[in-house]
């Protein structure tokens, strides 16, 4: 227990300390789960950092990340554990050359820890060097009501049953992030056992400053008419704005061209990393002018 | 770090209280919850207080706003100044405003007050006769009596529904699909690892999403009343199998999601919430942006799996037909099939000639009457055909 952080500032600072630059909500929430031994369930638009805080969590508590990627009619051959069907076999037919009748005895032998494939959610139950490691479930919308079931009670007793083996028991129970797309409305039982927290676009000065973390070497002032390109962009009317991780792929992509500042031409040769809907870039094509001018106010700095 | 004094749990419980109040469900897990995040953070950090409430007690971003008013009010109220207001700018409302009722209007009245504006109808008690259902299920609906309209809404509640199925990525045991390893291994040991069978497995079949879109401008009404009383007949036989997959929207001057209302309510209760909130009722019909909003804001979150959507309109659309051929292009594109039901389809001559309709009509994958009872039940038969037609999964 003694290794998370002992206050709200505290997380925020490690966070920060590992290049993620958190709100204030977003720190109680993460702190909160951490030491209440709840999973922190986070929803947003895509590309706005909700996948990456998991990242820095592992690194931040020096342990291993566990991902599982949801998708629907994942079953718990995927999720939780599977047996290793051809060494089975093989097993079998070792013992039968060695002329093994005894029925009970085959059974015990085929059916060991050694033939077990442990998944995601059963691997993390297994503490390594006294810690517990970091769980993602990664889009939990995607998956389907059948696994979300299970998922609940997996989350309240921290326990696997493998009816040949036995059952087994977190010493410690793994730090659990659940994030979702909202692709579908994840079951309130669900939700109600976890610490939720709805990330939103940052604001310009926090994406500046994830920007300037994320991009090293981008120069000021290409760094502040980029985020404030994409800020504009957000209050259109468009089929997906660009999230974060869009902003740091365009910056980065605008200084692998060596800019230093924006130029219209650029903005409409690179617009295709920022918004992956044909329409939506026909109409920010339209008003990247008008985009662009507001981008290069000095007073939006 | 401390552990809450009584006084402030007090406090707590009535601040839950409050929130229930207006409607935010908070259950007594979250509240202990609540209290022990108090222990754990500095209850004399504005900023961590509220947010300790916010990610303990709120499981939904609609609630947010609201949580922040709540909020506010309760806190001030005890004359609390280390609350201040400036935190409560930091809470991003939300963009949909009109989901939420505003102050005062029914959506957050208790039940009874918000039925009282429809007085009950006269129900017929008798059973009808064969001929007299028969003259039913031909009667246009807006030739129909008060009467008859009951009448004919029990009539929806007996029919046999075929509801359209997917083939899911689930896998169940049984069928002729693939492999199933895990069993058939098992199965072997009972013959000494011989495999004398393979088990199989096969994809596992589910009802597809129903998401409905229906036209509640002036002469709509009634027919939209209508199909909104077919899809509650037919997400009351489905949660019986323990499936809720209908999702209800309401469109004129614009766009309103019903389905949270009509879980708690009849539907001409749910009908009068929106009429209430829609104050231009007859100020005639903008399809395209209603389209707009609803693939913006709404179909991503309820068109995945396969969804099924119908949309009840005549087509008398004030908007422009560019927009709305737009709209309709990406809403065929995002669901499974599209399916416009006009009750003008059953007028005898009738040719679909405004510019709404012609706009839209490239993109309709069905073109379906509902002016009266079998028109309803020729819908139900269509929507049992789908599948058998196409074996291809969405």
């Amino acid at each position: 227990m003694n290794m998370f952080p002992a206050s709200v500032e505290e997380t925020q600072k490690a966070l920060e300390a590992h290049h993620y630059i958190a709100d204030k909500g977003l720190s109680v929430a993460v702190f909160l789960a951490l030491r209440l031994g709840r999973p922190l369930l986070l929803e947003g638009e895509p590309g706005v950092g909700k996948t990456e805080i998991v990242k820095v969590l592992a690194q931040m508590l020096s342990t291993r990340l566990i991902r599982l990627q949801c998708y629907e009619g994942l079953d718990l051959n995927s999720a939780v554990y599977e047996w290793d069907y051809a060494r089975q076999m093989m097993q079998i037919r070792l013992l039968e050359a060695s002329g093994e009748r005894d029925q009970e005895k085959v059974r015990h032998e085929v059916f060991g820890t050694e033939f077990l494939l442990k998944r995601p959610l059963l691997q993390a139950l297994e503490s390594a060097n006294g810690k517990a490691p970091v769980l993602l479930i990664d889009e939990l919308d995607r998956a389907d009501e059948e696994f979300e079931a299970f998922l609940l009670e997996f989350l309240s007793d921290w326990q696997i049953t493998v009816p040949e083996i036995g059952t087994f028991r977190a010493e410690k129970p793994p730090v659990v992030v659940i994030t979702s797309n909202r692709t579908r409305e994840i079951h309130d039982a669900l939700k109600r056992r976890c610490m939720y927290y709805w990330i939103d676009y940052p604001s310009f000065a926090k994406e500046l400053r994830i920007v300037q973390e994320k991009v090293p070497g981008v120069p000021e002032k290409l760094a502040q008419q980029a985020v404030a390109f994409v800020q504009e962009l957000r209050k259109q009317d468009l089929y997906k704005a660009p999230g974060v991780a869009e902003t740091l792929d365009w910056a980065s992509s605008l200084l692998a061209l060596g800019q230093t500042e924006l130029s219209s031409d650029v903005v409409e040769e690179t617009l295709g990393v920022l918004l992956k809907y044909q329409d939506d870039v026909v109409k920010a094509k339209n008003q990247a002018r008008d985009l662009l001018a507001k981008a290069q106010m000095p007073t939006a700095l | 770090m401390t552990a809450p004094t009584a006084q402030l749990l007090s406090q707590v419980v009535g601040f839950v209280r409050s929130l229930r109040r207006e409607g935010i469900v908070v259950t007594p897990g979250q509240t202990a919850t609540f209290a022990q995040a108090l222990g754990e953070i500095s209850i004399f950090d504005p900023v961590a207080f509220y947010h300790a409430a916010l990610c303990s007690l709120v499981t939904r971003r609609e609630d947010q706003a609201r949580f922040a008013e709540v909020f506010r009010q309760f806190w001030q109220n005890l004359g609390l100044e280390r609350f201040p207001g400036e935190l409560l700018q930091q809470t991003p409302l939300p963009p949909r405003k009109e989901q939420k009722a505003r102050p005062g209007e029914v959506g957050r009245e208790p039940r009874s007050a918000g039925e009282s504006g429809a007085p009950p109808l006269p129900v017929v008690d008798r059973a009808l006769t064969f001929s007299e259902t028969e003259v039913l299920r031909q009667k246009r609906f807006d030739q129909m009596s008060e009467k008859e309209l009951e009448a004919a809404r029990k009539l929806l509640y007996e029919f046999v529904w075929n509801p359209p199925e997917r083939r899911t990525r689930r896998m169940k045991p049984g069928g002729k699909e693939e492999l199933d390893l895990r069993r058939s291994f098992r199965r072997s040991l009972k013959h000494q690892g011989e495999f004398l069978k393979l088990e199989e497995r096969a994809r596992k079949p589910k009802p597809r999403p129903i998401v409905a879109l229906a036209d509640v401008s002036g002469s709509m009404e009634r027919y939209a009343r209508m199909l909104l009383h077919f899809l509650h007949a037919f997400s009351l036989q489905q949660s019986r199998q323990g499936v809720r997959q209908v999702e209800t929207f309401t469109f004129g001057t614009r766009l309103t999601r019903i389905t949270r209302t009509l879980k708690k309510r009849s539907v001409d209760a749910a009908l009068a919430e929106v009429g209430q909130q829609v104050k231009d009722w007859s100020g005639g019909t903008r399809i395209g942006a209603c389209l707009h909003t609803f693939n913006h804001t709404w179909a991503k979150r309820v068109l995945g799996r396969g969804a099924i959507v119908l949309v009840i309109s005549d087509g008398w659309d004030q908007g422009e037909p560019e927009l709305l051929a737009f709209e309709m292009e990406r809403l065929q594109k995002s669901c499974h099939r599209l399916i416009w039901l006009n009750p003008l389809v059953g007028t005898p001559g009738y040719q679909p000639l405004t510019r709404g309709l012609v706009a839209a009509m490239p993109f309709m994958d069905d073109f379906l009457p509902i002016h009266n009872l079998s028109s309803l039940e020729m819908l139900v038969e269509a929507l049992g055909r789908l599948e058998r037609r196409s074996g291809i999964v969405h």
